[in-house]
């Protein structure tokens, strides 16, 4: 780099620019908290749809599924499994019929014996989390 | 080695090299079950292996900062390192917090992890790279405040360059945007901002300066080329890095259920990205090419224009393919967002880390600068297997992600997840055998550490002097 550029240059545009930047994301992240409400469905945030997330952590099911296209790449897509399962009935089958030693030569969901409760607070999980205004995304049904 | 303490360096090298060992083993169990769904199920399933190949990822390559640290602060401080007992200690409850939570994946069903370890009481666990148990968490923060504040008081308190400061400002930000891990609410959507403090700040982030600093080290000590020159460039790079990535951060949020205003300002700022890893690239060549000095320590150099190619290739150019908010709407969350990430880390961290360890080890195992020529030649073989081994994986991932994105989500017939990846499982075994070749490069490195250590050192050939 040319002479007329000096080092003091470089170090000043480094932090100048990074403290704009942290200041313009801080603002930016201060609308983003003023204006979710309207997006994240938190209206239907229920102790049930909380117990649900808890479930959806503690099984590690972002290791193999996607939620809102984040999460492994394994097992499809979960953020519309509410609409694409048929509703909450149709989840809560889809879980309890996974076989307990897998199906041969294929991929397979675990078998994680959850009792009723659990099953209805991982359904109204992912009822809420299909509430979510997420931008038209995903595409199509198929996740 | 020119001060004692650097030696504290060595065994982070080395627990970072078999750590790496770990996390490539797992892929290729991971890589497999791809194809045989049915691998080692129901004993280590899919989402128990893929996060020990991933957490044995992060862990490695914070190992080898640490070990970066170490070794480049005492030379750029020209005093020993504060406090090379704290060193050890902390080196050794990281290894042993870092052994345990990976068996705990292991040995015990995740649920189960989360019960023992008292999950209910600050629940952290379960999100994608923070599965660790909160006392795992806590246990980060502890060594990464004894590291930190090791290596912030040898800095302060001796001579302040350019290289270590940049340093210092990446380890504390490191350290501090971690703390956001402990951030869980129930409301996924902020759940998930959040979580990109951590997750992106830090690999678009500050780990870049940390990337930058260790980089401008090797060249300043294999080039000779004036300090002040590489200085100037380090802080322009990293000035572009955080100009375009921290408002850059955007580019996660078009479909998480936050503001669409985002789709502009993650695609246009994520797309200057490249920029950096772009000069980063002009630099490490322009410094090798105006080098004051021949290095003997030929495969450092070859370590070092490496990373600044493929960190470009891997986090630049394959960033910047699925970054723009049109295009991420089809790419978002399928086997291409998996191509730029194997690529990226691959490039950018992966490489700088063995870049340091090339430079470093041989000093540290006794040698005046560099390891004999057949260990050299061996490495350099290793250098070729894992980089292009790692473009093959990255090419069949990128053929994998366009078919699985065409035939699901376009098109006029979009097809069901698993009928898709039946369709494409081709593509997944040859990056299986892709992965495979990698192993054998990282065999190779190894190796390399053990061959020609009763040989004579390289030293330059006339050719060598003259240029």
């Amino acid at each position: 780099m040319s002479q007329a550029f000096t080092k003091a240059m470089a170090r000043n545009i480094f932090y100048g620019g990074s403290v704009f930047f942290v200041l313009l994301f801080l603002a930016l992240t201060f609308d983003t908290e003023s204006a979710i409400p309207k997006r994240d469905n938190r209206q239907n945030l229920t102790e049930t749809v909380a117990m649900g997330k808890r479930l959806w952590e503690v099984n590690n099911c972002i290791g193999c599924h996607t939620l809102l296209g984040e999460g492994a790449y394994f097992a499809p897509e979960l953020g519309n499994a509410y609409q694409r399962l048929g509703g909450k009935e149709g989840i809560k089958a889809f879980i309890m019929s996974r076989p307990k030693a897998g199906i041969p030569g294929r991929r397979s969901m675990p078998q994680f014996n959850f009792d009723d409760e659990q099953l209805e607070a991982l359904a109204e999980f992912l009822k809420y989390v299909s509430e979510i205004d997420a931008a038209n995304w995903p595409p199509n049904i198929q996740g | 080695m020119k001060y004692q303490s650097q030696a504290v360096a060595k065994p982070y090298f080395v627990a970072a090299i078999g750590l790496f060992v770990g996390q490539i083993l797992f892929g290729l169990i991971i890589g497999l079950q791809y194809v045989v769904g049915d691998f080692l199920f129901p004993a280590i399933p899919f989402n128990v292996a893929r996060m020990v190949h991933t957490n044995l990822l992060i862990v490695w390559l914070l190992f080898g900062f640490m070990g970066a640290a170490h070794y480049l602060v005492p030379e750029e401080s020209e005093r020993e390192l504060f406090s090379p007992k704290l060193a050890i200690i902390t080196f050794w409850v990281f290894l042993v917090a870092g052994a345990l939570t990976i068996l705990g994946y292991l040995l015990v069903p995740y649920s189960g992890l989360a019960q023992m370890t008292g999950n209910d009481l600050l629940p952290t666990m379960g999100r994608e790279f923070l599965e660790q148990p909160t006392v795992t968490k806590l246990g980060i923060v502890v060594v990464a405040l004894s590291f930190v504040s090791n290596i912030g008081a040898t800095i302060l308190s001796g001579r302040k360059t350019v290289v270590s400061l940049v340093l210092l400002i990446g380890l504390v930000g490191l350290a501090v945007m971690f703390l956001f891990s402990f951030y869980n609410p129930d409301n996924l959507v902020k759940d998930k901002f959040y979580w990109w403090w951590v997750v992106h700040l830090w690999v678009e982030g500050v780990w870049e300066l940390i990337l930058g600093s260790i980089l401008a080290f090797v060249l300043i000590k294999t080039t000779g080329v004036d300090r002040e020159v590489i200085e100037k460039w380090l802080y322009v790079i990293i000035a572009m890095t955080l100009i375009t990535g921290i408002i850059g951060t955007g580019h996660h949020y078009y479909w998480i259920g936050t503001p669409d205003y985002w789709q502009w300002w993650g695609s246009v700022f994520s797309a200057l990205e490249p920029i950096p890893f772009f000069m980063m690239t002009v630099f490490a060549f322009n410094m090798v090419n105006r080098r004051r000095r021949s290095h003997p320590n030929k495969v450092a150099v070859l370590w070092a224009l490496g990373t600044a190619v493929m960190a470009f290739l891997g986090a630049g150019v394959w960033g910047f393919l699925h970054t723009l908010a049109p295009v991420n709407y089809y790419t978002h969350g399928s086997q291409i967002t998996a191509a730029h990430g194997h690529m990226a880390f691959y490039g950018a961290y992966v490489m700088i880390v063995l870049t340091m360890i090339s430079y470093a080890m041989p000093i540290l195992r006794g040698r005046a600068a560099a390891n004999s020529n057949r260990s050299q030649v061996l490495e350099m073989w290793s250098f070729w297997l894992m980089t292009v081994s790692i473009v093959f994986i990255t090419l069949f991932l990128t053929g994998a992600g366009i078919l699985q994105v065409y035939l699901q989500r376009m098109g006029t017939d979009p097809q069901p997840f698993m009928v898709v990846q039946e369709k494409i499982a081709l593509f997944y075994w040859m990056r299986e055998v892709a992965g495979v070749v990698f192993l054998v490069g990282l065999i190779t490195y190894i190796a390399s550490f053990f061959v020609g250590r009763q040989e004579p050192e390289a030293t330059l050939t006339t050719a060598d002097v003259g240029a």
